[in-house]
């Protein structure tokens, strides 16, 4: 919780390409212990890009990111041991058992014997998955596959959490518990998290990030961030944020492509 | 290694897992036997050999080994678990080989499960039981190279069905590059590369086990074959994992 410890997270002016069009232009920001840093924008802003290449799974362009020191690409195996990672849609295969899963991860994970069978029981009770057991995943609902990818991201206690939209598709219970489990855990841990639930900035997080066409427009904390506008309301904070970034690198890009002709 | 065992063993669950296996394993022996025992005449040769069975093996494997394969990154990149099991502490190459042995070891079980006509004809007569087992092995290495193909190139799509379709036209290339039709063609357009594609033939390979020579040339040229493949499926998942 010092100060003097360097931040578990650190995103270097990290840049994706895909051909001409950029989703992630050149961000850089930092994530200590202790802060559950809300990575807010519309869809297609580059949330879910930049969490992909934080968790070392799509290269990026330009620039770096490191998980408690590693880099995520020239020690990406390494820095992954340190991550838990909730891909978006949170992904799981549809024919395993939630026991199975948990149990294939946890062996990739280096734990075998009465380590493995405690890491289970822990990720088990957390996501309170109890009664889900031994059921196939496809048989699950969506909320039970979204808390069965939140075992499978804290089944070895990492100090950096990465989840993308961990409480989408749960119900106003499950939402509530999940961000219970969160807040229970923040203290410990660098959490990131996605989201399109501004009420969730407010109950969760410690600072916000505004993305809009893959640049940060905003990095304070959630009342800082709400005294922006007047209302004194996220949403409206959100939204013209949003929007006037999106129609100012729409007219720099239209600007640009001029220029080239 | 640890983790592609781990890789393997979910893997090869995966297909116990579905009908899949059992269809697959009911549909090659009763393609196998069929093949054998009717078109390749096995009684009516009057010899004690599996000369018969093994004739057809590498047809058999050509139609169905992409099917085993089809799946193995295809079904990932559809389902997005490839961004879970590559976001895991493992590297491209081990979740490659670890896919690769469980598909192996599944083919392993399919051809295990001939067993009876190995009974059959040691009732019958006495054959050489010693080229019955290189016969096996010429197999097994077969299944293995036309896998690797299939693995790789079901990298390479998110629909299973191009990945099966791909995997049989790619095998099938590798499989009569030594047959007169594709090297006089070769001979007449570029004879560098008919020397190069008469030694790349995967049935020509199996033959010699077949006859019961297990030579150190064709063990080397699997274990190249199956290595390279194996390389290139790293290389394309590397590539296009998030695409």
């Amino acid at each position: 919780m010092s100060e003097a410890e360097p931040p578990l997270i650190e995103i270097d002016r990290l840049t994706k390409r895909f051909g001409h069009f950029t989703a992630v232009d050149d961000i850089s920001f930092e994530v200590r212990r202790g802060e559950v840093l809300g990575f807010l924008g519309p869809n297609g802003a580059g949330k879910s890009t930049t969490m992909r290449m934080l968790a070392g799974f799509m290269p990026p362009s330009a620039g770096t990111a490191r998980i408690c020191g590693h880099d995520v690409q020239a020690d990406s195996v390494a820095a992954r041991r340190m991550l838990g990672f909730l891909p978006e849609g949170a992904p799981t295969y549809p024919d395993m058992t939630v026991t199975g899963v948990l149990t294939f991860v946890a062996r990739i994970r280096g734990y075998h014997g009465r380590d493995l069978t405690a890491r289970l029981e822990d990720a088990i009770a957390l996501t309170r998955l109890e009664s889900a057991r031994l059921q196939p995943i496809e048989t699950l609902s969506k909320g039970f596959k979204r808390r069965v990818g939140l075992a499978l991201a804290l089944l070895h206690d990492p100090p950096v959490l990465v989840l993308d939209e961990p409480t989408d598709g749960l119900d106003p219970n499950q939402k509530h518990e999940a961000r219970d489990l969160i807040r229970s855990m923040a203290q410990r841990k660098a959490i990131v998290i996605s989201t399109h639930i501004l009420e969730e900035v407010d109950a969760v997080c410690t600072r916000a990030i505004i993305i809009a066409a893959g640049r940060i427009v905003a990095d304070e904390t959630p009342t800082a961030l709400c005294a922006r506008h007047e209302s004194g309301r996220l949403d409206d904070v959100f939204r013209e944020l949003t929007t006037r970034s999106a129609a100012r690198a729409a007219w720099e890009r239209s600007k640009t492509l001029e220029d080239a002709a | 290694m640890r983790v592609s065992l781990i890789v393997a063993r979910r893997e090869l669950a995966g297909y116990f897992a579905t009908p899949v296996a059992s269809v697959f394993i009911v549909i090659f022996l009763v393609l196998q036997g069929t093949l054998t025992f009717n078109i390749g005449n096995f009684f009516e040769r009057g010899q004690a050999d599996l000369g018969a069975f093994f004739a057809f093996i590498p047809w058999v494997f050509l139609l169905l080994v992409p099917a085993v394969t089809m799946r193995l990154w295809a079904e990932e990149r559809r389902l997005g678990t490839i961004e879970l099991l590559l976001s895991l502490p493992i590297r491209e190459w081990e979740a490659v080989v670890g896919k690769f042995l469980a598909a192996w070891a599944f083919c392993a079980i399919a051809l295990a499960l001939t067993f009876p006509i190995v009974i059959t004809v040691n009732l019958l007569g006495s054959p050489d039981n010693g080229v019955i087992v290189s016969g096996y092995v010429g197999a097994l290495l077969t299944a293995a190279a036309f896998l690797a193909i299939g693995a790789a190139v079901s990298a390479l799509t998110k629909n299973q069905v191009i990945a099966f379709v791909l995997g049989v036209a790619v095998c099938f290339v590798f499989a009569v590059t030594s047959y007169p039709l594709v090297t006089d063609f070769l001979s007449r357009q570029a004879p560098v590369l008919a020397a190069v594609a008469r030694r790349l033939a995967v049935i020509d390979r199996f033959d010699d086990f077949v006859r019961g020579v297990v030579s150190a040339r064709d063990l080397i040229f699997f274990v190249t074959f199956i290595g390279f493949w194996l390389f290139l499926n790293t290389m394309i998942v590397e590539a296009r994992k998030a695409d």
